[in-house]
């Protein structure tokens, strides 16, 4: 039985080894988790070594090589959860379920755990049941959702409102508004040409929407340029930063612009294959948009000579599964290639080696959806929406303490005050601007602009008020980046865990000022040493959040000066419930041993 | 313009497509390094080599090198950066000198011994690793592993093989071998191979040879690693040439 599913599974990707992430998605939706014998079958058929596969297997956070039970529970953890109550969510569905996080239930039911950001701040606390968004939990609904998995009812039959997502847009400009018909922008493209199209791009000024903000109009011609027997263009929604939801509501509610954004892409540097690089968390969107896809080929607006006017594209689209470092341009084209999501060595770069070796050019979702705005209405028209340097507008996820949370068109140069002022937040103390991976400003900062020179964002802005213990906030950004760090480097793969390990014991009040400069070191490594942009930014909001909000650490210092970490009472607990022992000769009676214990780092390899 | 650079103000010359890294040790200049290996396509994951040219750090093993570059490596900033890589190592893994096999010709030992780490700094993470003796000649004892993924190279372009990989993510990486049970003696792995001779660390150890030379008279006993390293680049290229 097994084996036909896995046989069926790779004759449908005509056993070719670069689609071994899809492979393995499917092959574990089929039976159930990703057994030993699963993975060498894969092997065999793909006719790969088999460590290959359970290298690629081992990688992703939504792939299992052990069972995790009929119903795989993952509460998304962004700190916005957090602040939304998931934490006392998750621990009543485990008690309910009679439970702890992280462990599969005796009878192999169920297992419940946390998860990376699942991009919907403006509406949870959200989680994924069996992979399917869930957003908008409260008590009642954990209540009835402990009660269907017991019974044993399929996730497919639970509440179907329970898996309604809103757009929430609260304010729209340009790309918003736009009034195009499917196909309209990508007309027009045609009839301006490849050269034409490129004049335009360039006149507009058009920087990438992920947060680097590089110039497209370069990006394109480079690749245009680069010789190779394909071109290809790459749609990145792998929107993982934590906070962002921009991609998602342009996916679900403006999918033609951003196809059109594709194909005009692929026309400008002669291509005739894409790719949308989905992330795992948006599974409940792959259907809908494969649907779109079919009809707009049928309406002859993808595929073989659209519009009838002897162009050539047609598009895939890949579901990632749980890795926030696909959003890096390289590791996403190694984990459309079936491999782990490791960052290339950079150069050279997907614009002369990208998918499969061949010229490539990977853009921002929203990117793809305004270059096809501005093949309407050309590249002046463009420029003279926000500021010189930072040219059109900017789709902003805002969320957190905001009467209304949700995505907000602005052009760029707007004042960070102007969107609070906007979301209706009030008695704002600090807002993140990149996500985990950006700057936290402070109130005194709340009049500088978002735009590449001043505020440079992806998209997320999540607001945080007076009421909120920022420290938590830094603390959730840490173990974020040890979670989602792909393990290349050193740098990155030891230093994330170190922070994150650091910043517990702050949570312990176990702390000291020495802890607080040992942070400060690891800024100082990563900054320069990582391989990648995951590296060098994972420390920002962290940095950042010390800085500026210094009493939240301060009041958890156990004492100005050293203080050891380990407590030699809190180590002698498993000694006294092995003895059944509690009483005050099993207890340490004063607070010495602490002090006599020594700091482990003074112990010699 | 001479193909040639500046490495802390020396003047050293290229061919070019050498990288920095192949260029210096040519030119017997000792940069820091772990996963690096002369036989082998550089990997560019350890940052021990990590330089600043032009005032931007890069990594020496992957950066081409070009005419007129600034190349810093000596400097108390860069040996800092270092010393603390090596202590993130040591306290990810669990390692022992003392009792380790390889120590006198472990690589990392050496290395901390030239960068002067005189302590591991950070609390130790003693992960759980099992110990993995089923091969008849060989051991693998995964505590000591620092992901340079050098047996994997070798496995896979010298004995195309492919028995070894890196699985898992972040913290959670570790090293794999080819087969369904996990055990090497189920792979098609011999003593013979490449990948049996590559390990810089304590990993892939031959058995029935062990401290067969008293440490104390081994490698990195009698010279220091950026002395050897240079000796024995210039070795292999005399058996070479």
């Amino acid at each position: 039985m097994a084996a036909m599913n896995i046989e069926s599974i790779l004759d449908r990707h005509s056993r070719e080894a670069h689609r071994l992430v899809q492979i393995l998605r499917e092959t574990q939706d089929a039976l159930g988790w990703l057994a030993p014998e699963s993975l060498t079958a894969i092997a065999e058929g793909l006719d790969i070594p088999r460590a290959q596969v359970e290298s690629t297997a081992g990688f992703y956070s939504f792939f299992h090589t052990r069972p995790l039970g009929d119903y795989r529970i993952l509460f998304s953890d962004n700190i916005t959860d957090r602040m939304l109550g998931n934490q006392d969510l998750m621990r009543t569905l485990c008690e309910k379920l009679w439970l702890e996080p992280g462990r599969v239930a005796e009878d192999g039911l169920v297992s419940v755990d946390a998860t990376s950001c699942t991009g919907m701040c403006d509406q949870g606390p959200a989680l994924l049941a069996n992979y399917r968004t869930i957003t908008r939990l409260t008590p009642a609904r954990i209540d009835e959702m402990a009660h269907l998995i017991r019974r044993r009812v399929q996730v497919g039959d639970w509440p179907p409102e329970w898996f309604h997502v809103e757009d929430n847009i609260r304010r729209r400009d340009v790309l918003l508004d736009h009034g195009l018909a499917p196909g309209e922008a990508l007309a027009a493209a045609l009839d301006r040409g490849p050269t034409g199209l490129l004049g335009e791009i360039e006149r507009s000024a058009l920087r990438g929407r992920g947060g680097a903000g590089f110039g497209s109009d370069i990006k394109w011609r480079s690749c245009r340029d680069a010789w190779g027997d394909a071109h290809y263009v790459i749609c990145n929604a792998d929107e993982g930063e934590p906070g962002t939801f921009k991609d998602r509501v342009l996916l679900s509610s403006y999918f033609d612009m951003v196809v059109d954004g594709m194909c005009i892409a692929g026309f400008a540097i002669g291509a005739s294959k894409g790719f949308i690089y989905l992330r795992g968390e948006y599974r409940y969107l792959l259907d809908r948009l494969e649907t779109r896809l079919a009809q707009r080929r049928e309406a002859g607006l993808l595929g073989r000579n659209i519009l009838g006017r002897g162009f050539t594209f047609d598009i895939e689209i890949h579901l990632g599964a749980g890795a926030y470092i696909c959003g890096e341009e390289s590791a996403l084209i190694e984990s459309l290639e079936g491999k782990p999501g490791k960052p290339r060595i950079r150069p050279p770069f997907p614009v002369t080696h990208g998918y499969l070796g061949q010229p490539t050019t990977v853009n921002n979702v929203e990117t793809l959806a305004l270059a096809a705005l501005i093949a309407v209405k050309g590249g002046e028209w463009f420029r003279a929406i926000g500021t010189p340097a930072s040219t059109g507008t900017k789709l902003l996820s805002v969320s957190g303490d905001v009467a209304r949370p949700g995505i907000y068109e602005f052009p760029f140069g707007v004042t960070v005050a102007e969107v609070l002022e906007a979301a209706g937040a009030t008695d704002t103390q600090a807002v993140t601007t990149a996500g985990a991976a950006g700057s936290c400003l402070a109130a005194n900062e709340f009049g500088r602009r978002i735009a590449f020179e001043d505020v440079p964002t992806g998209g997320s802005i999540m607001v945080f008020d007076q009421s909120r213990d920022m420290f938590e906030a830094a603390r959730n950004f840490a173990h974020f980046f040890a979670h989602e760090s792909c393990g290349f480097c050193t740098p990155c793969r030891v230093g994330t865990a170190v922070n994150a390990r650091l910043m517990d014991k702050l949570a312990l009040d176990r702390g000291s000022p020495y802890d607080l400069d040992e942070m400060e070191k690891m800024h100082h490594l990563m900054q320069g040493a990582s391989h990648c942009g995951l590296g060098n930014t994972a420390t920002i909001a962290l940095r950042d959040i010390l800085a500026k909000f210094r009493p939240a650490f301060d009041r958890r210092l156990h004492s100005p000066d050293y203080e050891p970490g380990f407590d030699l009472d809190a180590a002698l607990s498993q000694a006294r419930r092995m003895t059944g022992r509690d009483d005050a000769g099993a207890h340490l009676t004063d607070n010495l041993s602490a002090h006599a214990g020594g700091h482990p780092s003074e112990a010699k390899p | 313009m001479t193909n040639s650079f500046l490495l802390d103000g020396e003047e050293v010359p290229f061919t070019p497509g050498q990288t920095v890294m192949q260029a210096a040790s040519a030119a017997g200049k000792y940069i820091p390094h772990l996963c690096w290996h002369p036989d082998f396509a550089a990997h560019g994951s350890c940052k021990l080599c990590t330089v600043k040219i032009g005032g931007r750090f890069a990594t020496a093993c992957t950066t081409r090198a070009a005419a007129g570059q600034e190349v810093e490596n000596g400097t108390e900033e860069l040996i800092a950066k270092r010393r603390t890589l090596l202590q993130l190592l040591f306290v990810e893994g669990n390692h022992f000198c003392p009792s380790c096999e390889k120590s006198g010709n472990c690589v990392l030992q050496a290395t901390a011994y030239e960068m002067g780490m005189l302590s591991p700094h950070f609390d130790h993470f003693y992960p759980d690793r099992a110990v993995d003796a089923s091969h008849p000649d060989v051991l693998l004892d995964f505590n000591r592993c620092i992901m340079c993924e050098l047996c994997v190279r070798a496995s896979r372009d010298v004995d195309g093989k492919n028995v070894f990989a890196l699985s898992g993510r972040g913290a959670k990486s570790h090293l794999i071998v080819n087969s369904e049970s996990g055990r090497l003696a189920d792979t098609d792995f011999a003593a013979t191979d490449r990948a049996a001779e590559v390990c810089p660390v304590g990993v892939i150890l031959r058995k029935r040879v062990g401290f067969a030379v008293p440490i104390g008279q081994r490698d990195y006993d009698a010279k220091p690693i950026s002395q050897k390293a240079v000796e024995k680049l210039a070795d292999s290229e005399k058996e070479a040439g």
